[in-house]
């Protein structure tokens, strides 16, 4: 009974638990070790909580043991992304701000994966807030790519991202906000998912931008992405923006698209020509057009489609984006939880000490950015006007799915880039969600998987954008171009 | 000394009596221990969410319905922000341009006279929390009232005296009870009023310069400070100042309104629409589901009370104030007993028993609407004089006896039979020859008669009969 975590897929581990193959503690034990022998290099956790983990995956062992099913995702250990509340462990979004919170309730969505059978090893590093594309924004220390170390992991789920490529968990999950789960799965090489707005519970899950806050789950493949969706996603009536719909069959759709020769027959594959834009690295595109051709061959139609106001989506997004973040980053005042700085003299002291110690740069420049589009008088030119663009952006990608099943495009136009290299300008690194921000303004689920290397070794990212609620159609395509290549099969070096 | 014209309109919150928040599942009844009906979301932790509590679209749908405004029947919640101890959020969810009520009429009596003052709009909106100063050390804040349910009812700058604002928040009080949507309790806080209030001469037509007042806390208080802050600006303009737009909070110690330090008021709000609520929906079905809910209103009472009812403005002010007086009323006149009388036995008697009139509304009623009409109909018929009813009365109450048993059990019974009275007056008369010689240039020694005879009978001779035969006999 040896435990591979390098080789184990999380259904695979959930199918060796519920038969007694394995036991969930033996499981939790071996990526406990890699934790502790690996992460310090990597920086993903920003907690482990091994003695929790122990005992989550004992009950799981016991509930076998008493003849009953553990559930779909039993002994499978998980990391979260420190931006989920759970209950009693405590949770940061990696800020200052908020170092010694102990949620008194636990998110829906780690509930459910919970509910399932899955093992929480620990939290998992980010960009403060979720606010950023390289990690390099969290408050404890940055997150480092597990296939090369200079490298970053993008972010801002860049622990989820890193922590899968490096095995020190199973799966994990993580929010998308402007690319926060895609763009770290690209650079990371892992499949990555942003579902349909609503699809997932954002109760418990710290808001940065409340409307294009999408949590979602990371996977070593598109299957074990999809089994972990299943587990997260369905109404929640805590979330009244959660969509009262049954949960889709996403394993289901994960193995129809690796059955046949050619499991697209008869699907339409929409290519964008606005995602092909110069800028993007040659080999990005070349390993995209690659991967254009290999989904033809297993039997999909590609087709040209427009998504003509894509252009606008950078601004559409951090206009909606900070104004949002500055209003849900209002509670922290030092009043009831978190940091609260010391020796003030009056109210206004303590809001503006408290603040001004405990956000990083990244947040204080967007509750500015955000307060600024949101004051009286100028909603109209800023606010009212990027809610009219994104009905625009939205109205785009209705268009383009009357012509097409799904639409394919890179993800990030660039592999991963070296730490520091765009700290100094905030633009520039807002450009690195170019791809993805648009699926956020329109709510509709896309799927980043790995799609090939660069010469030097760094990962790239293949996105599938479905129409809303068209995860299957998304699991689908991605489990048959997973099916036909290999880059999901490799493992990032180890020190041993 | 120029003449003014007073211009006061007026913003009063209602706490709307739901069993839990706005958005959330804790309870929203005043009076726990502090900070114990609390829950994720009313304490604003990270990542919790709101979701709308539909009882209070319901009660704001219907209080819009009975002041006949338009009910917006798409509408959404917007954030509006500020920083203070008692706001968990950092922000309040309120509603900003689309209020779910806009327009209507409160109608209401000033002295008898029918006052209507228009309503710019309702909104929703969650209550804040509590700071409570402890000492000059430290501050406490209770989150308890933090996501309790509040409905802001907006006037037009309509009302014209101090007075006239009180009976408006009277009428408010009085119409949120009608509709059982809240308590209306000024003193506990559900209901709070603040004052915009400005003076021109009278004549013009420009708005003068306004201050907002705050902190009144009963009718007499919303009376009191408005009087005060009418005087006040009647002073400053009689002076040659100028009114400082600002807000001033009311002292009922020293009963005056101070101004409240100028920082405190210089916001910008930064409204946008609340992402984490979709728009509210009230369906057609919906909609005249809850027009069909609504109990007969205060002033139709009123209209239909002084009406073919023919009572005096002021009884039917006294029963149509508490929905349960009226309610009450209307059920003694339904079992038959005649308005005038039923409205006195209420006024007089009922009312002066009960503590708490809305305790009238209570199944387990000591003299219930039927038992009143019954003893209403044993005067009426002339089995019970007025004196002896209520006595009855008396007993009914405390003993929870109906009329016609204490009646007939004590051997009250009214005597009208003319002989057996007849008898007792010619007794009466032969007794006392000094007061029958001088009845004639003194006609008040009926009184003494009528009494002699009444203590004769034990209080039960009929003393319309009894004055007949006295003065048959006395002639």
């Amino acid at each position: 009974m040896t435990i591979d975590a390098r080789g184990a897929t999380a259904v695979a581990i959930a199918d060796k638990v519920r038969a007694g193959t394995w036991l969930a503690r033996d499981v939790v034990e071996h990526y406990l070790d890699r934790i502790a022998r690996l992460d310090g290099a990597l920086g993903c956790y920003l907690l482990v909580d091994a003695d929790g983990a122990r005992r989550r995956a004992d009950a799981v062992d016991a509930v076998r043991k008493a003849g009953r099913d553990p559930g779909a995702l039993a002994g499978v250990p998980l990391g979260i992304k420190d931006i989920f509340c759970t209950r009693g462990v405590e949770t940061t979004c990696a800020s200052a701000i908020l170092r010694g919170f102990k949620p008194p309730y636990e998110s829906t969505a780690t509930a459910r994966l919970a509910a399932a059978g899955g093992v929480m090893l620990g939290k998992l590093n980010m960009d403060e807030f979720a606010m950023g594309s390289s990690n390099e924004n969290s408050s404890v220390k940055p997150v480092r790519n597990p296939w090369s170390v200079a490298h970053v992991p993008g972010g801002s789920s860049g622990g989820s991202a890193a922590s899968v490529a490096a095995s020190l968990c199973a799966g994990s999950i993580g929010t998308d906000t402007g690319g926060s789960i895609r763009q770290p799965a690209a650079l990371c090489g892992v499949v990555g998912v942003k579902p349909t707005y609503g699809l997932v519970s954002r109760y418990g899950v710290i808001a940065f931008a409340s409307s294009l806050d999408h949590p979602g789950p990371f996977g070593r493949t598109v299957e074990d992405a999809a089994a972990l969706l299943e587990a997260m996603a369905g109404p929640d009536p805590l979330d009244a923006t959660s969509i009262p719909q049954p949960v889709g069959a996403y394993r289901e759709a994960a193995r129809a698209g690796r059955t046949g020769a050619t499991p697209l027959a008869g699907v339409r594959l929409g290519v964008p020509d606005e995602y092909f834009q110069a800028g993007m690295d040659p080999e990005v595109e070349a390993a995209v057009r690659a991967a254009l051709d290999e989904l033809a061959r297993a039997g999909a139609k590609l087709v040209k489609v427009s998504l003509p106001n894509t252009k606008y989506a950078i601004a559409t997004y951090y206009l909606i984006c900070t104004a949002e973040a500055s209003s849900n980053l209002a509670r922290y005042d030092g009043v009831k939880y978190g940091h609260r700085a010391a020796g003030v003299s009056s109210l206004e002291d303590l809001y503006t000490k408290t603040r001004g110690e405990g956000f990083g740069a990244e947040p204080k420049r967007r509750i500015m950015l955000g307060a600024y589009v949101l004051r009286a008088g100028y909603y109209e030119a800023y606010y009212g006007k990027a809610l009219r663009a994104r009905r625009k952006l939205a109205d785009d990608f209705s268009a383009a799915f009357a012509a097409c099943d799904a639409i394919v495009t890179p993800t990030s136009p660039v592999p991963a880039f070296k730490f520091g290299e765009r700290m100094g300008d905030p633009l520039q690194m807002y450009l690195a969600d170019v791809l993805t921000v648009a699926p956020n303004l329109a709510g509709v689920p896309a799927v980043s998987q790995p799609c090939g290397f660069t010469k030097s070794g760094l990962p790239i990212g293949l996105q599938t954008i479905g129409p809303t609620l068209g995860e299957e159609i998304c699991f689908r395509v991605a489990s048959a171009y997973e099916a036909r290549t290999d880059w999901h099969t490799r493992r990032p070096p180890e020190a041993s | 000394m120029t003449d003014y014209e007073v211009v006061i309109g007026l913003e009063v919150h209602v706490q709307l009596a739901t069993r839990s928040k706005i958005f959330s599942w804790s309870s929203a009844a005043f009076g726990a221990e502090p900070n114990t009906a609390t829950d994720p979301v009313c304490l604003g932790l990270p990542g919790a969410l709101p979701v709308l509590n539909q009882a209070v679209v319901d009660a704001a749908v219907r209080l819009g319905l009975a002041v006949g405004s338009k009910i917006r029947q798409r509408c959404r919640f917007a954030r509006k922000h500020y920083f203070y101890p008692d706001l968990p959020k950092g922000f309040q969810i309120s509603q900003f341009d689309e209020p779910i009520c806009e327009g209507g009429t409160v109608r209401f009596r000033l002295r008898g006279e029918p006052r209507e003052v228009r309503l710019v709009r309702i909104h929703l909106e969650e209550d804040a929390g509590k700071n409570i100063h402890a000492d000059s050390s430290k501050s406490l804040v209770d989150l308890n009232r933090a996501g309790v349910p509040l409905c802001e009812i907006v006037s037009e700058p309509e009302v014209r005296s101090a007075d006239e604002a009180a009976e408006y928040v009277r009428a408010i009080r009085t119409m949120v009870r009608y509709l059982g949507i809240g308590d209306g309790n000024m003193e506990e806080g559900s209901l709070r009023c603040d004052a915009n209030v400005s003076l021109r001469p009278r004549g013009t037509t420009t708005l003068g310069t306004k201050t907002e007042i705050k902190n009144m806390n009963s009718f007499k208080n919303v009376r009191d400070a408005i009087e005060h802050e009418v005087k006040r600006q009647a002073a400053v303009l009689d002076g040659g100042g100028r009114i400082v737009q600002e807000t001033r909070l009311w002292d009922p110690g020293r009963g005056v309104t101070q101004a409240m330090r100028s920082k405190e008021q210089a916001h910008d709000y930064r409204y946008f629409p609340e992402p984490d609520l979709p728009p509210v929906v009230v369906s057609d079905a919906a909609l005249a589901a809850l027009r069909s809910s609504l109990p007969e209103l205060p002033e139709d009472r009123f209209v239909r009370y002084t009406g073919p009812l023919g009572l005096s403005q002021q009884d039917a002010g006294v029963l149509v104030a508490e929905r349960e007086i009226a309610a009450y009323f209307d059920a003694v006149i339904a079992a038959g007993a005649p308005a005038k009388r039923a409205a006195n036995w209420v006024i007089n008697d009922v009312l002066a028993r009960v503590g708490d009139a809305r305790g009238l509304g209570a199944a387990d009623l000591s003299v219930p609407p039927a038992a009143l009409a019954e003893l209403c109909r044993l005067v009426d018929d002339g089995t019970l004089s007025g004196k002896l009813a209520k006595d009855v009365f008396g007993r009914m109450w405390s003993e929870r006896r109906t009329a016609a048993d204490i009646v007939a059990t004590e051997g009250l019974a009214q005597v009208s039979d003319g002989g057996e009275l007849e008898d007792i007056c010619r007794r009466i008369v032969a007794e006392h020859p000094a007061e029958a010689a001088r009845f004639k240039e003194s006609p008040k020694l009926m009184g003494f008669f009528v009494g002699q005879i009444m203590k004769a009978t034990g209080g039960k001779g009929n003393p319309k009969t009894i004055n007949e035969i006295l003065r048959r006999l006395l002639a």
